[in-house]
């Protein structure tokens, strides 16, 4: 007898029945309208951070002694990590490529601003605004090294001489919510992705509901894609809504298209509903499930992800896992897309690295989850 | 029969499960147009067989195949020919009747639109009509099995496979789904039914009888209780010296098994035995012996070897129970409302010291509150309740000291050891010192649990493993014992064994109260009450309660044919005082 591997009216079924459950439940509707509001609320206005050996570049127009101590003064600090320059358009593009988190210009005329009494800034600090809390500390810090250097130096350095202009890059008012918000999407549709769905699945096993419809024609692949597409389609909405609240209510500005942001989002989905499926076919139980997801989902797309804590600032060891977490591709592209523009050379690398993320879970799912009860 | 009627071939079928093997070198085969039985304890090996047919779990080595394929090369058109309905309720709870009965429609390949007659007609059949916008989750026991059979009859499969549709099914909703496999054998559908409920087997055209993953019986049922003719006997009327005189009567050399039926005690002789010393023993107790038919649960234990004997070594070591009162736990209008809804509506009885009183009601009808409520662990909304003098509202943690409790699913620490679960509870009733040692090593003796003493609970034989959950709950030697379901999903003989305890518990004055849904296990009570829908409907001697539901058709009534002639009997009753109302 030839039964079809693949029937969409098996399959229709199934998401009809799929959607009708999330509808029912309001703990999937908390999930995956409230809890994001919640999230990005939070991350707006409750978070603070502190970074060190922060990539800066030094621009040193002038060849002074002053300047050349200066210059001396800001290597030798275990704070900052510095890159010498004579012009600076070297290191502009750097900032620009994430490379370097800002750069400080001391000008030609330094040993005369430095000198003068007529009040002109002494240096001028570029800073990477998108990673607001490096910026304000690349600020603060630089105006501590100039103050130190001052007094070592026995010059009588008045404070107003040191009075810096600061110009913020890309997110000119630096708020930090600015950058928070669009990574909370990230943090949002993880756990719509990984952890709803690790649950749904979880659940179909443990109330034996799985076993029923196992032994039914329905095949695997149906199975499957029914349980994913419903949640797919709730984790784009929240993404939109997410995404509303963070244009509209925290004056986020959306530099790059929307088509641009709801493509990054549908490709972040592969590996976050993947990752979901694999561990839910794993422990087809939902609570080991839920903490699973906790651990390998959410906490890494929350710490490793470059979202609250920068990847740079972090250890070796760490950066090296960093790569395998989908988030961090995601974060990275969601910054970009709000913040900067569609720059689709940052975008590709990253689209590829969550598309083969996923690829990856689901091969490993498809293998976990055989039409049968056995293992 | 022609050999195209075949419907299931099973051929040296073995299964193993890391270091259980759940089937042994199974060979068996299924009819169409039968209902075919697979009976069996508890772990014996039906789900595994039911799953392996169903193509849901592959066979270790040998064959099987279903309406001609095979179960694992052709595994896809077994998912068409079969309808499966697993032993948990596999429906979606949050989804309607109709909606679960539309996705399974689908999943089968039909047309919802173009089958309207088909669903009309499973509705008629299910009785589930009035109920099609209910979400499956709100339904009773009973409907949820019928639209799990809906569900699983859509397409109309070749071969119905059904995993203990009966469990948690009350008797009256059971004789509904029995009515339906009947209609669909007599229409040449195959139907298999596993059970462990001999009495659900009894009543298959052919059974499959498996214990420990083997087959010891394949055949109608009759064939094997026939085997018991002339070996089955009634000693009538022993009336107040009942458990005595099963100790005696199982304690005999020629009887292999036995069970109080009400008054009447109920012997089965081992094969070849003569029944001389059983009318001995009726003489001397002045009783009148009377030979009786076989039934299939006797039949089945006299297959593995027979019962166990009739002496408690655990009772033996206990002191008799002395009470100041004869009454040893009494409620008055006991009543519990959750919200609107009443669980238990003003209850009222008394139980004397040493009996053995039994609670028994359709699901829901309010047996677990009224329990919970008599041992302490549930506040009465309304009314009294107490135990050996004891009000349990004032005096709760004192009267918890004077009783013993065994919940339902033994409630043993699996991560302590068996020692170690004994001393817990022993702790637990303030036992300590020497006087601790003392009864630990009473119950190790009386329950002959040496052997385990340093395994975890888990891994103990479940006849051991309540063993152990008895034992700490009669450690502290409580003049009253409360057991909640404490044989379900028991096999009979550990069944029997049980009871052997029990009874010789209740002859040294402890007073028994147990729920249970055995109906065999109503017949041990001294009384039985019945409660349906919250309130007391019945309460008397098993006897007089199958007297009273005597009617033509049935002169002979079980204890189970009464329970549902009892509970139609109070619904009629009830819809007649509406009626009067309105």
């Amino acid at each position: 007898m030839k039964v079809k591997k693949f029937d969409l009216k098996r399959l229709g079924a199934l998401v009809y029945k799929e959607s009708l459950q999330a509808i029912r439940d309001p703990s999937t509707l908390l999930i995956a309208f409230v809890l994001p509001v919640v999230l990005l609320f939070l991350f707006a206005y409750a978070v603070s951070l502190d970074v060190r050996d922060v990539r800066i570049g030094v621009v040193q127009e002038s060849n002074s002694a002053p300047a050349q101590q200066l210059a001396a003064a800001f290597a030798s600090t275990r704070y900052l990590n510095v890159t010498m320059a004579q012009d600076r358009r070297e290191v502009a593009e750097q900032v620009v490529s994430g490379k370097l988190r800002g750069f400080v210009v001391i000008p030609q005329d330094f040993e005369q601003r430095l000198h003068s009494q007529n009040g002109l800034p002494l240096i001028q600090i570029i800073t990477d605004g998108s990673q607001p809390n490096t910026a304000n500390y690349v600020a603060n810090y630089t105006q501590g090294v100039i103050q130190n250097w001052g007094a070592g130096a026995g010059m009588k350095v008045a404070p107003a001489a040191i009075e810096l202009e600061p110009r913020y890059w890309f997110n000119a008012e630096l708020e930090s919510r600015r950058s928070l918000v669009p990574g909370a999407i990230a943090i949002v549709m993880t756990i719509i992705g990984t952890m709803l769905t690790a649950l749904v699945v979880a659940r179909e096993w443990e109330r034996g509901t799985m076993e029923a419809v196992m032994s039914t024609p329905a095949s695997v692949v149906e199975i499957l894609i029914g349980k994913l597409l419903p949640y797919f389609v709730l984790g784009m909405l929240a993404t939109l809504g997410a995404a509303a609240l963070a244009i509209f209510v925290f004056n986020v500005p959306l530099r790059g298209s929307l088509a641009a942001l709801l493509f990054l989002s549908a490709v972040f989905m592969i590996p976050a509903l993947g990752q979901g499926l694999l561990i839910s076919s794993v422990t087809r139980n939902q609570f080991l499930a839920a903490q699973i997801a906790l651990f390998s989902g959410f906490l890494p797309a929350f710490m490793l992800s470059g979202f609250l804590y920068e990847i740079d600032g972090m250890p070796a060891p760490i950066q090296f896992i960093t790569w395998f977490v989908p988030a961090r591709y995601f974060v990275s592209s969601l910054k970009t897309v709000f913040l900067v523009g569609d720059i689709w050379a940052v975008f590709w690398p990253n689209l590829l690295a969550m598309a083969a993320i996923g690829t990856f879970f689901f091969v490993l799912a498809k293998r976990a989850t055989r039409k049968n009860l056995e293992g | 029969m022609l050999a195209n009627n075949t419907a299931v071939v099973i051929e040296g079928v073995n299964k193993h499960f890391a270091n259980t093997k759940a089937l042994r070198n199974l060979s068996a085969t299924i009819q169409y147009g039968q209902l075919t039985g697979i009976a069996g304890p508890d772990g014996a090996g039906k789900t595994t067989l039911m799953r392996i047919l169903t193509g849901l779990l592959e066979p270790n080595a040998g064959h099987a195949t279903v309406a001609g394929f095979d179960v694992v090369n052709n595994n896809e058109a077994i998912h068409v020919v079969t309808g499966y309905m697993p032993q948990r309720f596999g429906l979606y709870e949050d989804l309607t009747v109709m909606e679960n009965m539309r996705l399974y429609a689908r999943l089968r390949g039909m047309n919802v639109a173009e089958h309207t007659e088909l669903f009309a007609e499973l509705l008629e059949f299910t009785r589930l009509g009035p109920f099609t916008e209910r979400l499956a989750g709100k339904l009773s026991g009973g409907m949820k099995q019928k639209l799990g059979l809906a569900c699983a009859l859509m397409a109309r499969p070749k071969v119905l496979l059904l995993d203990e549709p009966a469990v948690g099914v009350d008797p009256v909703s059971r004789q509904d789904l029995w009515r339906m496999v009947q209609a669909l054998t007599d229409e040449g559908m195959a139907v298999v039914w596993s059970t462990a409920y001999l009495d659900e087997a009894e009543r298959c055209d052919t059974v499959l009888l498996l214990n420990e993953g083997q087959l010891v019986f394949q055949g109608p049922p009759e064939e094997l209780t026939n085997r018991l003719v002339g070996r089955s006997f009634r000693l009538e009327n022993v009336g107040a010296e009942r458990r005595a005189v099963l100790a005696e009567v199982l304690n005999l050399p020629s009887v292999s098994d036995g069970v109080i039926q009400g008054a009447a005690v109920r012997a089965v002789l081992r094969k070849d035995a003569q029944v001389n010393e059983l009318q001995q023993l009726a003489n001397r107790v002045q009783a009148t012996i009377q030979e009786v038919p076989p039934r299939f649960e006797d039949a089945f234990i006299d297959l593995l070897g027979g019962g166990p004997g009739g002496t408690s070594a655990l009772a033996e070591r206990l002191p008799k129970v002395e009470l100041a009162s004869n009454i040893a736990v009494s409620c008055k209008h006991l009543t519990k409302r959750f919200g609107d809804f009443t669980a238990t509506n003003n209850v009222s009885f008394e139980v004397q010291k040493g009996e053995i009183f039994g609670l028994l009601g359709p699901n829901g009808a309010g047996k677990s509150t009224t329990f919970k409520m008599l041992c302490g662990l549930m506040k009465p909304t309304a009314g009294e309740a107490h135990v050996v003098g004891l009000d349990l509202r004032k005096a709760t943690g004192a009267a918890k000291g004077q009783l013993g409790y065994m919940a339902q699913k033994f409630s043993l620490y699996g991560l302590l050891s068996v020692k170690q679960n004994l001393e817990f509870s022993a702790g637990v009733y303030g036992l300590s010192g020497a006087k601790q040692r003392q009864r630990i090593a009473e119950m190790i003796k009386g329950f002959a649990l040496e052997p385990w003493l340093n395994s975890s609970p888990d891994s103990l034989p479940l006849g051991f493993k309540q063993r152990l959950a008895l034992a700490c709950a009669v450690m502290h030697q409580p003049p009253v014992l409360f057991l909640d379901e404490p044989t379900s999903g028991v096999d009979p003989i550990t069944r029997r064994e049980f009871w052997t305890h029990i009874n010789g518990l209740a002859r040294k004055g402890v007073t028994i109260m147990v729920t249970t849904h055995f109906m065999d296990e109503a017949e041990y009570c001294d009384r039985v009450a019945l409660l349906h829908r919250s309130e007391l409907i019945a309460l008397d001697t098993p006897d007089a309660l199958k007297r009273s539901a005597i009617t033509e058709q049935c002169p002979d009534p079980t204890m189970e044919d009464a329970f549902i002639y009892l509970v139609e009997a109070a619904d009629l009753a009830d819809d007649l005082k509406k009626q009067g109302g309105v």
